[in-house]
């Protein structure tokens, strides 16, 4: 007798909670199509009247939003590259190369994590200065060289590699570079793009550093610059909603199209003991 | 030994890295915290003087650092069970046989975790509005009068919590579903047979062969929200009157709006602090609670 009823609880509940955390976004995509000012109308509009691309073309013609999104996908990508070419090496020789002080330097590394990254900001900040790299990409890239966090991922996958295997490849008389980049980065592939979707979408949707660091409109980055658009542009929701459309649809597509591998990375990376 | 050598070399970049862009700035934000380095300073090294623990002393005398602290415990404190009892429930949901389409909903549950923060503390700006916000709008409904979200000192860190577990409980909900998922179903098949309901299964079955991954997941997420900035920047600028200036804001005006980056150092290690004493405090409850 309960059974049907469970059953009903349990989908409405489900369907409930989706609609809440879909309709923002929702929303959001709608009321980018609105004419201006529509949005602020009682009761709110939930689909514009007539839809428009006005707000788009507005960012793209006179915000120079396109400057901003290029900033965005350049300073991703290459800290996408950057944290590839640091961690991969790091994080296999961990897990399978046999060197002196390896279980001390790990465990000191874990230990880093307890650190929140903003303690390094003021610091990180004046050196940079120092070295006149402030409201440069090469600013914005150093937080995302390597990453503890990064190692880790690679290592527990690392771990799963047969030693057979390198074990032979050695006996061929293969150097370890060789090995590395013969037989091991393509047995890591789906770690390599579970890494790299991880800093991509985190570089993509960081804020304090890049705020910090990139001060200079030329050189923002999208969240930074749209957060920097609605102080001054309070009433234009609409324009603000093309705005955040612009930001977050590539990050939800990106997402979308490679959800296995990021879920992979949030459980490996999650059950650090 | 040539393994030795080859195993170094391959981990030598990336813990320089971390060496120069990590480690070097951590030591020196502590010594920063001891110096009195502000706009002079900037300008000019020689202008930084040695001042102890003054930046410490200085800050328990300050107002809007209490100020922020409080607004931060308050975040944290509400903050984080909310959000892991969302997750939690999710998950069930999620796990459950009864459920339709769990491919989608997990998808859809998840969504708002990879979004960017700061666009859509933008969106939530306008569905907190007073006026013509869609939450006022649907509270109206319920013959509920219109809140002032974000203009009303008792109501703004409310408003953030709710945007943050909308945003954040995904994550914690697809660890927790794995951890559901690993919970051997004899336990629930014994559970039954002992003639258990539902409410006696989740409180001695499913919650205590979840502790672990609750325990971990709890110093997670408080260590996140120990770490709140963009929502209060982008939604409030520590407004109405003060009540959402966090631990990490006063920490961004002090350092990158005065530029009192000792000051500013000063408050990034208090903050630090707590965060150990709370996972630590945490460590310690779980363990006395299951023992």
């Amino acid at each position: 007798m309960r059974r049907p009823l469970s059953y009903l609880g349990v989908n409405i509940f489900l369907a409930l909670a989706a609609l809440a955390t879909l309709f923002p976004l929702a929303w959001m995509v709608s009321a980018s199509f609105m004419t201006a000012g529509e949005a602020s109308t009682y009761p709110p509009p939930m689909l514009p009247h007539a839809a428009t691309l006005a707000n788009y073309r507005l960012l793209f013609a006179e915000h120079g939003i396109v400057r901003q999104a290029g900033n965005s996908l350049f300073i991703s990508l290459l800290a996408t590259g950057l944290s590839l070419s640091f961690n991969l090496s790091a994080g296999y020789a961990f897990a399978k190369l046999r060197f002196k002080g390896r279980e001390r330097v790990f465990r000191l590394l874990l230990g880093a994590l307890v650190v929140p990254a903003q303690v390094t900001m003021m610091p990180l900040f004046l050196m940079l200065k120092e070295m006149r790299l402030v409201n440069t990409y090469v600013g914005a890239l150093v937080p995302w060289l390597a990453s503890v966090f990064g190692i880790y991922l690679v290592r527990q996958y690392a771990l799963t590699i047969p030693d057979e295997i390198l074990e032979a490849a050695r006996m061929d008389g293969a150097g370890e570079l060789r090995i590395f980049v013969l037989v091991v980065l393509p047995l890591l592939k789906p770690i390599v793009v579970t890494l790299a979707v991880l800093t991509f979408l985190g570089s993509w949707n960081d804020f304090m550093w890049p705020l910090i660091v990139l001060t200079d409109h030329h050189v923002q980055t999208l969240p930074v610059a749209l957060a920097a658009l609605s102080r001054e542009h309070v009433q234009d929701v609409e324009l603000m909603m093309a705005g955040a459309v612009i930001t977050v649809l590539p990050v939800l597509l990106l997402f979308l199209l490679l959800q296995r591998y990021y879920m992979q990375g949030l459980l490996v990376g999650s059950v650090k003991g | 030994m040539k393994l030795s050598i080859a195993g170094w070399l391959f981990v030598a970049p990336a813990l320089l890295a971390i060496l120069v862009f990590f480690v070097v700035p951590v030591a020196a934000a502590l010594l920063m915290s001891a110096t009195d380095f502000d706009i002079y300073a900037l300008a000019d090294l020689h202008n930084v003087r040695f001042i102890g623990l003054d930046n410490y002393l200085q800050l328990l005398q300050r107002p809007l650092f209490w100020r922020a602290l409080e607004n931060t415990l308050f975040f944290v404190v509400v903050g984080v069970p909310l959000s892991i009892a969302v997750s939690l429930g999710s998950a069930l949901l999620l796990n459950s046989r009864l459920a339709w389409f769990r491919g989608f909903y997990r998808t859809a549950l998840f969504a708002p975790v990879v979004t960017t923060l700061a666009a859509v503390a933008v969106v939530w700006v306008f569905l907190l509005h007073t006026r013509y916000g869609l939450l006022n709008y649907a509270l109206s409904w319920f013959g509920l009068h219109p809140v002032d979200w974000l203009g009303d000192p008792h109501w703004a860190m409310p408003a953030i919590v709710l945007l943050s577990v909308w945003k954040n409980f995904g994550y914690n909900m697809i660890i927790l579903l794995a951890g559901l998922q690993a919970i051997p179903g004899d336990l629930y098949e014994a559970a039954q047979l002992d003639g258990a309901g539902a409410g006696a299964t989740f409180w001695h079955v499913t919650v205590p062969a979840l502790a672990p991954v609750l325990l971990m997941v709890s110093i997670l997420t408080m260590a996140g929200h120990f770490q709140i900035f963009a929502e209060p920047y982008v939604m409030t600028q520590g407004g109405p009157a003060e009540h959402t200036v966090t631990v990490l804001y006063l920490m961004y005006e002090d350092g990158f709006k005065w530029w009192s980056l000792g000051s500013a150092s000063s408050v990034a290690f208090v903050l630090f602090l707590f965060m150990l004493a709370f996972s630590f405090m945490q460590t310690r409850l779980t363990r006395a609670g299951s023992t």
